[in-house]
């Protein structure tokens, strides 16, 4: 099995606009819609600026250790290899968010990944009869995998009651498989460039996946900060009991968050496949563990109803400069790995800190 | 005559805010000892530290005369002091003896767990009590009386001479609570000291002799009970005048609000008929599982009833799920609302506008600026007090927490108000204002089925009364030809 910093192939990028920017700003945007007054709120604030200023520190003392961290070059590469696990975590964290999870979404980038590869390859032993199709019907059957599996999974979760470490847990087992019948176990190469340009392309100089990133994010900062469905989410998560009786409908909120993670494991399939140029049966494995830990990172609790997809992001982009600023400093995977665990019990230390200490 | 507690000057502050400023407490042994106080008086962070949770900032506590220092929670054991929480938290997949001896089992060979003699002295313990509870029953298999029951025990079991019980009666029955003050008045006889808490003011005068009142964190008055009456009490407590307990103004009309005919849920209730006019107030009295609460469950639709109609306005409705029971302008403040009435991690804000968010917010998008508003309304009508509405509810008191359930569901004009103990942890100040809600609410022509376990409460807002026992009605009262014996009686 390739480790993840060999999949994740370094690019080239230019004139990359700072994600850290963007970041910063809908921080603060965030607090002052809130307001600055109040421990209860300082200690949000503190919490969400913790992680911001712990990101902050991470980076400043790459820059200052490696020349080569703060180069353009760099920092796409860095945004394009946070690109993927970034997806997979604003996905989890609406899961995560309604005191759920979702282990199946590496499992379910492979599939979606073959899939969707299957469509528009234009080798003649790989794809399915009449491949390569437009662009479009690859992308869209790719997305309808994704949603089907978390459809699967949140019908077991929301209707069957099966808690969603089990059901992800059968799903993550089940696509796996599934990925290995449809593709015979084989790769499927040669996919046409109008479908890598997803992975490999520029928009204004921005690498795409970065762009597909951003407008995740912000389509999911608005559902869950400014609409219905997003205050269904966090009183789901909050309080189950209270949400049902305050007219909620509970099931219905359950199954759309695993449609939600579903469906960005399914985008974040077809984005690996297109960078790496061919879709491989054992693509995504342990990405679940990668986006829940940068949901963890982010400060979004595991008992539910209390998270921002925000603090999601920015733990997905510590996780990112912290490999690349390992690799840069030469230091081996196998060590990057201890440290990313480390990472996450001392970020999730110093949360309960906080919560208990003040 | 030595004390068994004396505390002076006790002080404490969380973050600069003065929780405690001055406690000061006295407990002579053979005695139960009220300590009363509004929520936020103090007493939570006052038994905290007396419970070794918190240490204080300032002030002496004295055992038996001798300066006491608590580290941690067993070196307030240690020292004879035992407080039985309100929220219990057994073990229920142990039996009673593993509860009361967890952590200190008594050792056999090979340092297993000698069963028996475990068994034996937790037996004798809960005879000796008078207790009717086996010391080999699962915890689970016990009710929440029985359950405190086995904590005053287990209190015992460390030899406290100092026994604090934290509003042991919120969740049981009359004649629970009678039982329990049967084994009050047996540790008070066998010279120990009982700290009792409790909001609810004829439980005081019943089993108590003393008083202590704290207010806004600081010792205000002490005393024997003999000396005071109910009103000097509240006074105290509330610090200035109350003209009238229960503020009841309604008049019930002609026209029937919420009519319910022979409706029946397997196990839980069985032909339950009783109709309720607009503007009238319907109390349901009866013990704790007497089917109170499963009678509103069926009227919301978190229960499927196996029979009987309902009809709001006079129209038969059909009532699958909350969302169904709400489109017919009925609304439901649920009995505990930690449990099912707030997201306490989320806003003041947003728990107002829980029920509300599609009637609110038509479109996908939430209308921020209207949710605003609804919640200012809210908290202006019912004095909600809160720095701010986007603060997380949990940091509220109890009545202001019970007053948001309220606005949650006010904010919907709802016909019908269904009311499961909405005073429950209410301190006195709070309790009437909900009082002069409810009563509001019935005058402008709305109606209200309130249950509730206290029996004061029940005579002095209903209209007519239900009383409740296994399962069934036994019979409905107007509040002029009933009384308390009667309800007692009734329902037991």
């Amino acid at each position: 099995m390739p480790s993840r910093s060999s999949i994740y192939q370094p690019e080239e990028g230019k004139g990359v606009r700072s994600m850290a920017e963007e970041s910063v700003m809908s921080v603060g945007d965030n607090k002052s819609a809130n307001g600055w007054f109040g421990s209860e709120q300082r200690r949000l604030l503190i919490q969400e600026y913790g992680i911001f200023l712990a990101f902050v520190i991470l980076v400043a003392v790459l820059s200052v250790s490696n020349e080569f961290f703060l180069t353009a070059g760099n920092i796409s590469n860095v945004l394009l290899q946070t690109s993927i696990n970034g997806v997979l975590a604003i996905g989890m964290t609406f899961v995560i968010l309604t005191r759920g999870i979702d282990l199946s979404v590496g499992s379910v980038v492979a599939l979606a990944g073959i899939v969707s590869a299957s469509f528009v390859t234009s080798s003649a032993t790989a794809g399915i009869s009449g491949a390569p199709y437009p662009v479009a019907l690859g992308l869209g059957i790719g997305l309808l995998v994704g949603i089907a599996c978390g459809a699967v999974s949140g019908v077991i979760v929301s209707r069957f009651s099966v808690p969603a470490f089990v059901a992800t847990l059968g799903m993550l087992s089940a696509a796996r498989g599934m990925t290995l019948i449809y593709g015979g176990g084989r790769p499927v190469p040669a996919l046409t460039p109008a479908f890598r340009w997803i992975g490999t392309g520029n928009i204004l100089g921005i690498p795409a996946p970065v762009v597909i990133l951003a407008v995740v994010f912000a389509v999911s900062w608005w559902i869950l900060n400014r609409t219905r469905f997003g205050r269904y989410i966090y009183a789901v998560g909050g309080n189950p009991h209270a949400a049902r009786t305050s007219g909620i409908n509970i099931t219905r909120t359950q199954f759309a968050v695993y449609v939600i993670s579903g469906s960005l494991a399914g985008l974040a399939g077809m984005l690996l496949s297109a960078r790496t140029g061919s879709a491989l049966p054992q693509a995504g494995i342990a990405y679940e563990l990668d986006a829940i830990a940068a949901v963890v990172i982010g400060g979004t609790s595991l008992s539910g109803g209390v998270g921002r997809v925000t603090g999601t992001l920015i733990g997905a982009l510590i996780i990112g400069v912290m490999n690349n600023g390992l690799d840069l400093m030469g230091i081996q995977s196998y060590y990057q790995q201890v440290l990313k665990g480390a990472l996450i019990v001392g970020a999730v230390m110093l949360d309960q800190k906080r919560n208990y200490g003040a | 005559m030595e004390l068994l507690l004396e505390v002076e000057g006790l002080k404490k502050s969380f973050g600069g805010v003065a929780a405690l400023r001055d406690g000061r407490f006295q407990l002579r042994a053979g005695t139960v000892h009220a300590l009363c106080g509004g929520n936020g008086a103090g007493k939570s962070t006052f038994l905290k530290i007396l419970m070794g949770i918190f240490s204080r900032d300032a002030g002496s506590i004295r055992r038996r005369g001798k300066e006491v220092e608590f580290a941690n929670p067993a070196d307030a054991l240690a020292s004879g002091i035992a407080i039985i929480e309100q929220e219990l938290s057994p073990v229920p997949h142990m039996t009673v003896a593993e509860n009361i001896y967890l952590g200190r089992e008594p050792k056999a060979r090979f340092g297993g767990i000698d069963f028996r003699a475990m068994n034996r002295s937790a037996q004798r313990l809960l005879d000796d009590l008078e207790f009717d509870i086996r010391a080999t029953q699962y915890m689970m298999n016990l009710s929440v009386a029985q359950m405190q029951l086995v904590e005053i025990a287990k209190a015992l079991s460390h030899d406290a001479e100092v026994i604090f019980m934290d509003e042991p009666t919120s969740a049981i029955g009359e004649r629970e609570a009678q039982h329990l003050f049967a084994a009050i008045r047996r540790l008070q006889a066998q010279g120990r000291g009982i700290v009792y808490v409790s909001h609810r003011l004829s439980e005081i005068f019943q089993i108590a002799d003393s008083y202590t009142v704290f207010r806004d964190g600081a010792y205000v008055g002490s005393g024997a009970l003999a000396d005071i009456d109910r009103p000097g009490l509240i006074r105290m407590i509330v610090g200035r005048e109350l003209s009238e307990e229960f503020a009841k103004t309604n008049t019930p009309t002609s026209q029937p609000g919420i009519e319910v005919a022979a409706l029946s849920c397997p196990n839980k209730i069985e032909d339950i008929s009783f109709s309720v006019r607009k503007g009238e107030i319907f109390g349901i009295y009866g013990l704790m599982g007497a089917g109170r609460t499963e009678i509103f469950n069926c009227l919301f639709g978190l229960d499927r009833p196996s029979a009987g109609s309902i009809k709001v306005d006079g129209t038969e409705v059909s009532i699958a799920k909350p969302a169904d029971a709400m489109a017919h302008g009925l609304a439901l403040v649920t009995e505990d609302r930690k449990l099912t009435g707030l997201n306490l991690a989320d806003s003041v804000r947003a728990n107002i506008c829980m029920a509300s968010l599609p009637e609110m917010s038509p479109a996908f998008a939430m209308d921020r600026a209207r949710e605003a508003d609804a919640s200012r309304g809210m908290r202006e009508k019912f004095q909600i007090k809160a720095a701010r509405d986007t603060m997380p509810v949990s940091g509220l008191s109890g009545g202001n927490q019970q007053k948001v359930v309220l606005g949650k569901w006010f904010l919907r004009n709802p016909k019908v108000l269904l009311l499961d103990e909405p005073t429950r942890g209410v301190d006195v100040g709070a309790k009437r204002e909900i009082y002069r809600i409810i009563s509001d609410f019935a005058s402008s022509g709305g109606t209200v089925v309130m249950i509730s376990s206290e029996i004061d409460e029940v005579l002095g807002m209903s209209d007519r009364i239900m009383v409740m026992r296994a399962g069934r009605s036994a019979g409905t009262f107007s509040r002029e030809e009933t009384d308390a014996q009667s309800l007692v009686h009734l329902s037991t």
